[in-house]
């Protein structure tokens, strides 16, 4: 594979061809945030938190590919600003209320509120009326904590490849929705895989919540970025 | 003219809460009532959240004993999950019990020292300026410093097994989410003084000491003060033992004939009805076998002490036989006598979580139980403040539908309303000038029951006591602030 040389943040980086610029920066162990960005799944570049800007422009680091020489800007004041904005943007459109949550401590948006210390949100919060689906048998979708970084939708398949998870309606009214025969069908394990690709609390997996202790969290003593 | 006064809100209480006497042109009350002002509607708006996101949701309502709400909504799923008290594992009901006992510690404590103890040390009628926690500071460093040793040692208890002090995750459906590791346990068996377990039974001891010495030198005021005969409902263990984290539901009358006999609580329904009042926004329980009008009852300290044969811990015990012999084995209707019993439980709580800490049961790994699901659960515990009931009923979709919660405080309602009006027709009925020491004696009626306005309700913030004098038409005919 092709050696790839650019630039992060004036730091010489090496990288291989077909990386992404997320992948090329954690491979020199720098830390890009991400959300809607899973490893293995195909990059859709939703949620733009790990815009950084090339050339002047911004572009979203899941999915561009690192080039020869690139010029890399990753943590600039005014992009951590623009990240922050997003993540309180994420925050006010939906309806997230940490304290209950059990994904609260595992939860990828609240760790990223806590590493960029959102306080208050610059943006009023829209409080939307959002439905849940509790409806499949092993799952209990509530959608007012989707941020709708499609990771459910690309990485929930069926063995034959068929999406169990879909995007219904346009605008503010997106929403996700499964399909309800093959959403029946999920095994225990599927159902602990669509939980687990969830970044946020939207997906849960029936009968079990805050089976781990306070203090033994995914981001209970590290933050989010921090393990690369 | 007549004249109505205001008390908003009750201070050195947990919550919001207010209180009006009315009087004729000659200065006798006429009616009192205690309004409990405040609304939040947490049975409302849990309906359609995943059961066992209750436990961690309904707590919510309070910061002050949200485990007893944590524990009480997990008791109740324990049964929708199919696994009733019986069938948790060791591990998960020690490791509750602790925290519960850490729980009831620290509130206690928190009571005695923080409200309470300025009445008692300084006088009812003394310098609003002085009777307060700072001035118990100022003047009695030391108890200052137990009370917030105490409170902390118990929080800390509370940390170690719900993951938090204040709305912490530790109990969920069929069990327990952790064990107590031997550094944790050691820490509160062996920790450096003051906090440690030997010292704080000493300190609990001698709290209880504070207040006999003080009974000893004021009779009059704490025999006689708001005192009313009244039924007391409580958990008792099986056996009659007392026991705050399980049981069967038992009340007596204000003679000891028990009017609920050792009950399941999973029937409730059979015996509790819930009255409400347009005048307040807290309900008014009562037993149905005896009506709306005399089924009232007493919950909490006092109402447990009467209801319960025995202390399963041996201080506790001994504390427990002068407590019955004062009233020669008769249910205890004293009003001020429910800081002797809380105390007598502070102990009994130190002692138990000694015993538990001593327990090996609690370093063990198999922390939950499974069963087989059902659509309805109750769960009920003696939360500080007395018997907390949880009820809900959730669909094939795992869906809450129904919740019921009737809190401690609730069950308290009327009783409290008897004590202001005690005070009122006892104290102020008929007096020429109404004083700031008097108005603080109604005060101290209701703190005898340590009621959790939030809870019953829900309020949040404080405001300055404000007293108005009202004419008979509602004109404010003079206003203060405190």
């Amino acid at each position: 594979m092709k050696e790839i040389k650019f630039k992060i943040d004036g730091k010489d980086c090496v990288g291989k061809s077909g990386q992404t610029i997320v992948e090329a920066a954690k491979d020199n162990g720098i830390y890009i945030p991400t959300l809607c960005h899973f490893e293995g799944l195909k990059p859709a570049g939703t949620c733009r938190i790990c815009t950084v800007k090339v050339g002047g422009r911004n572009m979203a680091a899941c999915t561009t590919p690192v080039a020869e020489g690139m010029v890399i800007e990753n943590k600039t004041s005014e992009i951590e600003d623009m990240r922050k904005a997003i993540i309180e943007m994420l925050f006010v459109e939906g309806n997230h209320m940490c304290p209950t949550c059990e994904k609260s401590g595992n939860c990828e948006l609240q760790a990223l509120g806590y590493i960029y210390t959102m306080m208050v949100p610059r943006f009023p919060y829209l409080f939307p009326t959002r439905s849940v689906d509790a409806s499949i048998p092993r799952l209990y979708i509530d959608r007012n904590r989707c941020v709708q970084c499609l990771r459910c939708v690309r990485g929930v398949v069926t063995a034959d490849g068929k999406r169990v998870f879909g995007l219904v309606n346009r605008g503010g009214k997106a929403a996700i929705s499964a399909d309800k025969d093959l959403a029946a069908a999920l095994t225990d394990e599927q159902a602990q895989k669509a939980m687990d690709l969830c970044p946020v609390g939207a997906i849960l997996k029936k009968g079990v919540g805050f089976k781990i202790p306070i203090g033994k969290r995914k981001y209970d003593n590290k933050p989010i970025g921090s393990d690369l | 003219m007549g004249r109505k006064i205001t008390i908003e809100p009750v201070t050195r209480v947990e919550g919001h809460g207010k209180v009006t006497i009315q009087l004729d042109p000659q200065g006798n009350v006429t009616d009192s009532r205690l309004h409990i002002v405040e609304f939040r509607g947490f049975e409302r708006f849990v309906q359609g959240r995943p059961y066992w996101e209750a436990p961690v949701l309904v707590q919510r309502l309070c910061g002050i004993c949200p485990v007893s709400h944590h524990l009480a909504a997990v008791k109740a799923m324990d049964v929708i999950v199919g696994v009733g008290p019986d069938k948790l594992t060791p591990t998960g009901e020690k490791m509750r019990r602790l925290m519960h006992y850490g729980q009831m510690f620290q509130s206690h404590a928190l009571h005695f020292f923080h409200l309470v103890s300025p009445d008692l040390l300084f006088g009812v009628d003394a310098d609003p300026a002085i009777r307060n926690v700072i001035g118990v500071a100022i003047k009695h460093q030391d108890l200052a410093v137990q009370g917030v040793m105490m409170r902390k040692f118990g929080q800390e208890i509370i940390q170690a097994t719900a993951g938090k002090k204040i709305h912490g995750t530790g109990a969920i459906p069929g069990g327990i989410n952790k064990n107590l590791s031997i550094e944790e346990r050691d820490k509160f068996l062996k920790g450096p003084d003051p906090l440690n377990i030997d010292k704080m039974i000493a300190w609990a001891q001698a709290a209880l000491d504070l207040f006999k010495d003080y009974h000893k030198k004021n009779k009059d005021f704490i025999d006689g003060f708001a005192t009313f005969p009244s039924s007391h409902l409580s958990l008792v263990r099986k056996d009659g033992a007392y026991d705050a984290y399980h049981g069967v539901l038992r009340a007596v009358d204000s003679e000891g004939k028990k009017i609920l006999n050792d009950v399941d609580y999973q029937d409730y329904l059979k015996y509790v009805g819930e009255e409400v009042k347009s005048w307040s926004y807290m309900k008014f329980p009562y037993l149905k076998s005896i009506g709306k009008k005399d089924g009232w009852y007493r919950v909490g300290p006092l109402a447990r002490l009467n209801t319960c044969d025995f202390m399963p811990t041996p201080l506790a015990q001994k504390e427990f036989e002068e407590f019955k012999a004062y009233t020669k084995g008769k249910p205890n209707n004293m009003s001020m006598h429910m800081h002797w019993a809380r105390l007598i439980e502070l102990l009994e709580a130190g002692e138990e979580i000694k015993n538990l800490l001593n327990d090996p049961d609690l370093q063990k790994s198999d922390l939950v139980a499974t069963g087989t699901k059902c659509h309805e659960g109750v769960g009920l515990i003696e939360a500080p403040r007395g018997t907390l009931f949880h009820h809900y009923r959730i669909n094939d979709d795992d869906q809450i539908v129904m919740a019921n919660l009737i809190v401690s405080t609730t069950n308290n309602n009327e009783p409290m309303n008897r004590a202001v009006n005690w005070v009122a027709n006892n104290v102020i009925s008929g007096k020429p000038e109404i004083t700031e020491g008097m108005l603080n004696t109604v005060e101290v009626a209701i703190r005898a029951y340590d009621p959790c306005l939030s809870c019953a309700t829900h309020a949040m913030g404080r405001m300055p006591l404000e007293v108005s004098l009202v004419d008979d038409e509602g004109n404010i005919l003079d206003s203060k602030r405190k």
